[in-house]
């Protein structure tokens, strides 16, 4: 037995020891991240209270007393159960189906919902990376979808799809409309006042610059109040385009603008040696642009492209200066209702807003980042 | 801000010249089978849409009367939400026939404005609400006292007006918008609050006791809302005036929703000229003479418009008060057809 004789060989490797229990873990994780440093400690100490102190009323006003079902103003004011009860949810269940489609008529509203899968279709499809066929994604969210949802929502009366006149339209659906197509018109658009901005050709850009630097100076809520109230007065009653085109028109030249600048920032961070290696490969201005400039100009930028998304997205409730009701603009008739009105309708009613505005945005962002992420991967290798 | 942007839109509507109001809108209204009703769509009681989304209140109904007394139908109305800033511009530019958004009549807007206002639907006020435990029972003891109001209408002026004349000395607490300033009251800042009587009733139900709050009995301005047209179309004028007179006088002779087809069998001359069987009054507006009829079976009468709209059938429950008829000591008086 060759073991017996070297008894002082270890047969196995020595069983690992734990690292010390102050730095893994729990307590190891805690010192290193919370508590590392003076500083460190004062700082946990704040957010601690900080969150202490604005989590449990959020929580209670949010669900624990909030009132999730009632016929009228009665179930959300206080009772001996619920004391001080929290947000009225039974107030924007009963008006949720206003919320979502605004006017548009009762019987019709199963278009609505069509266009809304339509579009979450549309969205999947191209914002999934693993989708099959992208490319016919592409298609169809840029040429099928917009016609497809015109005829949706408007209606085509000759294929028995009543009109439905856009002043019907409010809610949900107004501020994914208006914010769509800011955000699909808009970065087109931006990129090509970029590059009009950027051009040696002297009307091209002046056209450029003027546009960019007007639309810029000028604020959203002008911009749209001038189309609403000036506009019939110039133009022929039959000859006006509908109101909400007019807004759609206005928000979407606004928001290019301001993409316009964003693009620039990116082209402008591109060194001139990749223009240079570009035309030295003897390739012309638009395929130079679409190959090589603009695809890295794109990904620098695409913080500040997204950014401009999501600002976008909150200015469509601006156009209820038009008389459009947009999602908050249906929020703020509905809290006048006197079968609803209770201490707590606004402010249940705002809070549901600051939900859905919160949500689609902090959506964008997310997806951005993941963008972001995988394109640095790739620049990585 | 809103007040420089509505002087700034009149004042271009002013110098590019507002179309030359066409005598022709019932003819335009008729043409096109849809009156166009500029509505307030957020003002409990007068207009804004229930949970359906449709239109109800005391305003929706004069426009839907309208309709009913040209197309026979009440569904014939599209409603256009206005803000306070632009409701005159909406109505000057041609974008909506008739304005009926809890708007006052006063000189400087019908002299000023190319509109004209067509009867007082509704007098309104401004009034006070102060909370019970204070013990204040008239409007002439708040002196000293903290009274929350929304800066930059009418309504705070009137309020310093009124304590000016009264020598009484004031402490106002202003906010951008009414709810601020509901809930500053609401919360203890101020001891009263402000604001058109029609509205004190809607925001009292917002309160967190609104048993705990009264609204005292002084109106201390005159607010008369009229329903407003553009001036120059007088048949058009007519038409919208002698809708409101009819439901007036609908209430005064006893007409209601319920028995107007019984009362077209009535001897009393004056129900038989309202409701068409006797002389060419609907004629003489552009209608046929079966026009009030239509009024009264698709809306009812004045009474019943407001009781189901702000008064007793509703939350609000405001009482008739001056719009009680001038027989039960209020100011409608349903000017004769005949």
């Amino acid at each position: 037995m060759v073991a017996a004789d070297r008894i002082y060989l270890r047969e196995a490797p020595a069983k690992l020891l734990p690292a010390p229990v102050a730095s893994t873990g729990v307590v190891g994780w805690v010192r290193a991240n919370l508590f590392s440093s003076p500083g460190n400690i004062a700082l946990t100490i704040i957010c601690a209270a900080l969150i202490v102190w604005i989590v449990p009323p959020l929580l209670r006003f949010f669900f624990f007393d909030a009132v999730w079902s009632g016929a009228d103003r009665e179930a959300c004011l206080p009772s001996a159960q619920n004391p001080e009860p929290g947000a009225c949810w039974a107030f924007i269940r009963a008006w949720s189906s206003y919320f979502t489609y605004g006017f548009y008529p009762l019987g019709e509203r199963w278009r609505v919902d069509l266009f809304f899968f339509l579009l979450a279709f549309g969205i999947a499809w191209l914002a999934w990376l693993g989708a099959p066929r992208r490319d016919i994604g592409a298609i169809y969210f840029f040429i099928v979808l917009p016609i497809l949802s015109y005829v949706l929502l408007s209606g085509v009366p000759i294929i028995g799809l009543p009109d439905v006149p856009t002043s019907l339209w409010g809610g949900i659906l107004v501020t994914i409309v208006v914010a769509t197509v800011g955000i699909v018109a808009s970065l087109p658009l931006g990129i090509l006042l970029a590059l009009g901005r950027r051009s040696e050709m002297p009307a091209v850009r002046l056209f450029s610059v003027t546009f960019i630097e007007f639309v810029r100076g000028v604020p959203l809520i002008t911009v749209l109040f001038m189309a609403s109230v000036m506009l019939p007065l110039f133009v022929p009653d039959r000859l006006a385009p509908d109101k909400l085109v007019r807004a759609l028109i206005g928000v979407a030249l606004f928001a290019s603008a301001y993409m316009a600048e964003v693009v620039r920032g990116g082209l402008l961070s591109i060194p001139r040696g990749q223009y240079e290696a570009a035309q030295a490969l003897a390739l012309p201005y638009w395929r130079m642009m679409a190959l090589v400039i603009l695809p890295q100009a794109l990904r620098v930028t695409l913080p500040n492209i997204v950014n401009t998304f999501i600002g976008l997205f909150k200015d469509t409730t601006l156009v209820f200066i038009v008389g459009i009701f947009d999602f908050l603009r249906t929020i703020e008739a509905a809290r006048g209702d006197p079968h609803w009105a209770t201490p707590i309708t606004s402010v249940t009613g705002y809070a549901f807003a600051a939900v859905f505005y919160f949500v689609c945005c902090y959506g964008m962002s997310r997806y951005s980042r993941n963008v972001e992420a995988r394109l640095a991967r790739a620049h990585r290798r | 801000m809103q007040r420089l942007a509505t002087a700034f839109a009149i004042a271009m509507v002013l110098a590019f010249g507002a179309q030359a109001a066409s005598a022709q809108t019932l003819k335009a209204v008729q043409d096109r089978g849809q009156l166009v009703c500029g509505g307030n769509g957020t003002l409990a009681g007068f207009g804004m849409p229930d949970p359906q989304g449709n239109w109800v209140g005391f305003d929706v109904d004069f426009c839907r009367a309208i309709a009913a007394a040209i197309f026979n139908d009440t569904k014939k109305v599209k409603f256009v939400p206005l803000t306070t800033a632009n409701r005159f511009t909406a109505l000057q530019s041609g974008e909506i026939d008739l304005l009926a958004r809890n708007t006052t009549w006063t000189m400087s807007r019908d002299t000023t404005l190319g509109l004209d206002f067509a009867g007082v639907t509704y007098y309104d006020g401004q009034g006070f609400m102060v909370r019970k435990s204070l013990n204040v029972k008239s409007a002439l003891e708040l002196s000293d006292a903290a009274v929350c109001v929304q800066q930059g209408t009418t309504t705070e002026l009137n309020l310093a007006d009124y304590f000016r004349a009264n020598r009484m000395s004031l402490k106002t607490v202003t906010f951008a918008t009414a709810n601020e300033a509901v809930r500053a009251y609401d919360t203890g800042r101020c001891d009263a609050y402000t604001t058109d009587a029609s509205g004190l009733y809607g925001e009292r139900l917002r309160l967190a006791d609104p048993s705990a709050h009264i609204v005292l009995p002084e109106i201390i301005s005159k607010e008369p809302l009229a329903p407003v047209v553009r001036q120059g179309d007088d048949t058009w004028e007519d038409l919208v005036r002698w809708t409101h007179e009819a439901m007036l006088n609908a209430e005064e002779l006893g007409i209601t929703q319920q028995n107007v087809d019984d009362m077209l069998k009535s001897n009393s001359p004056d129900v038989r000229r309202l409701l068409g069987a006797e002389g060419q009054f609907g004629q003489s507006i552009g209608l046929t003479n079966d026009w009030a009829y239509r009024i009264i079976k698709a809306v009812g009468n004045y009474g019943e418009s407001f009781e189901r709209n702000v008064g007793q059938g509703s939350p609000l429950k405001i009482a008739r008060g001056l719009n009680a008829l001038w027989t039960k000591g209020g100011l409608q008086y349903g000017l004769p057809v005949r």
